[in-house]
């Protein structure tokens, strides 16, 4: 439709001077969007509160393109790379959600001016300001590993989701209602992996009997409410993630039985820590690659 | 700023002729993102847009192309808006949208599956969704990959043909 290319087309749109290089930092996703808060609701509770949803996300997404090169198949790099986009422009949503409601703890000073409050929160927090469960925190171990933590976390992220679309934070309900059609497709893929691997070989069973146990244990947090998701839940907007745990636990029996692998013992709820910005060293680690450019060219653009 | 409209091209019909940048044999119109067309404060062009699938990278392409072919067509204020509610859904293409898919080798997507209020139920089995092949029109076609090239698509061959081709697939 024009002679340009679309880099040029984007660069004129916004001025011509170049972008900010390290986030997308074309557009903002909320642009038009109302971000009114709600009558009756703590504006920094919802801001903490996107910030939960939007870190899970935010760090599932680089585990699961750490499979780009090395999955087995070319067409499930594909598809992991898919599920891990479609992550990323949720996280770019409740992200730019938490930054409207002026939630950007020490963000916004470390970031400069001119980066976007979705960049400045993905890029300049430290990890005690993350609050991501432990489950989307935990390296990915072995394929089938890999595929079992994604079917927990797909599982648990829909049931939260589903329900999420009555939230009266309308721009919540709005993210969540977009995110159910993905993540049901995560789920179900990674569902299918599961079963292939499960109901496979002798080999691929051992695997994926094996990552189910080492991904267990990272349930234990999942359904205990932080104080944050109580006074949420009460005003409406939040769900409380105890009212999930039944629907996630039969959906993960049902595929496990169906692959012909062993359940364990669902671990007893503990109190929540990522949640709460308490993690192990893996996400510092983690957070070193996917910040360290942008943290040492703050300003950079191209 | 004072603007002056110069136009007299319906911003309308210039912002639906504004084409998907990765799948450019059909408009955004036809593809169902554009939501809105219309013009506030006597001068400015509001168009309301809405993302296909929350990561699709080609949305800051769509955006800057509105702003561009609305500004080409002498409309110097424009305003692109995002509208997250109610959820982009394959069934808002177009039957125009769906021929044009066809006749690039696209097989355009089956009516999207109902989402109720409850749970989403499980789907466990490998051959939910079919399509017929766009190339020889053959109904027997078997799924390659659940994902492909795009965010929207996924990667299916044909049995009689042989030959591989993209689906849109339904959401």
């Amino acid at each position: 439709m024009h002679e340009e290319t679309v880099y040029d087309a984007l660069d004129q749109a916004h001025g011509g001077e170049g972008h900010w290089a390290f986030g997308t930092g074309f557009d903002d996703p909320l642009a038009g969007v109302d971000t009114t808060v709600p009558d009756g609701v703590d504006p920094a509770d919802l801001g903490t509160y996107c910030l939960m949803l939007g870190d899970d996300a935010l760090v599932l997404a680089p585990r699961l393109t750490r499979w780009v090169t090395r999955a087995p198949e070319l067409e499930e790099e594909v598809a992991l790379a898919n599920v891990a986009l479609d992550l990323l422009g949720q996280a770019r949503l409740l992200l730019a959600r938490a930054g409207s409601v002026g939630v950007l703890g020490r963000s916004r000073t470390l970031a400069g001016g001119t980066i976007p409050d979705e960049d400045a929160l993905a890029y300049f927090r430290d990890p005690d300001e993350f609050r991501c469960a432990a489950l989307v925190v935990a390296p990915n171990g072995d394929f089938a590993q890999t595929l079992v933590r994604l079917l927990a976390a797909a599982t648990w992220r829909l049931a939260l989701f589903s329900r999420l679309r009555d939230s009266r934070d309308p721009v919540l309900a709005a993210i969540a209602a977009k995110g159910v059609n993905e993540l049901a497709y995560h789920r179900d893929h990674a569902g299918r992996w599961v079963l292939r691997l499960g109901d496979g070989t002798a080999e691929s069973h051992r695997r994926a009997q094996a990552g189910v146990d080492a991904v267990w244990p990272l349930l234990a947090d999942l359904f205990t409410a932080t104080d944050v998701e109580a006074r949420l839940t009460a005003a409406g907007v939040a769900v409380d993630p105890a009212t999930v745990r039944d629907e996630v636990r039969a959906v993960l029996d049902e595929v496990l039985t169906r692959a012909t692998l062993r359940l364990p013992d669902w671990p007893a709820d503990v109190a929540p820590s990522g949640r709460l910005g308490r993690h192990g060293p893996e996400l510092p680690a983690l957070l070193g690659d996917l910040q360290g450019l942008a943290r040492a060219h703050p300003e950079a653009t191209w | 700023m004072v603007s002056v409209m110069t136009s007299t091209a319906d911003p309308r019909v210039v912002a639906e002729s504004v084409t998907d940048p990765e799948l450019p044999m059909i408009s955004l119109a036809d593809l169902g993102v554009l939501r809105d067309v219309r013009i506030e404060r006597e001068s400015t062009v509001v168009v309301e847009i809405t993302p296909t699938y929350t990561g699709c990278p080609a949305m800051g392409v769509m955006r800057a192309d509105l702003v561009h072919a609305l500004h080409e067509a002498g409309y110097p204020d424009v305003d692109v808006r995002t509208v997250l509610a109610p959820a982009w859904s394959t069934d808002w293409i177009t039957a125009d949208g769906r021929r044009k898919l066809l006749e690039a080798g696209i097989a355009p997507p089956a009516p999207a599956p109902v989402r109720s209020a409850g749970p989403v139920p499980l789907q466990l089995g490998q051959t939910r969704r079919t399509a017929s092949c766009p190339l020889c029109g053959s109904a027997d076609t078997e799924e390659l990959s659940e994902f492909s090239a795009t965010a929207c698509k996924a990667l299916r061959r044909c049995r009689s043909c042989r030959e591989p081709f993209e689906h849109v697939k339904e959401i």
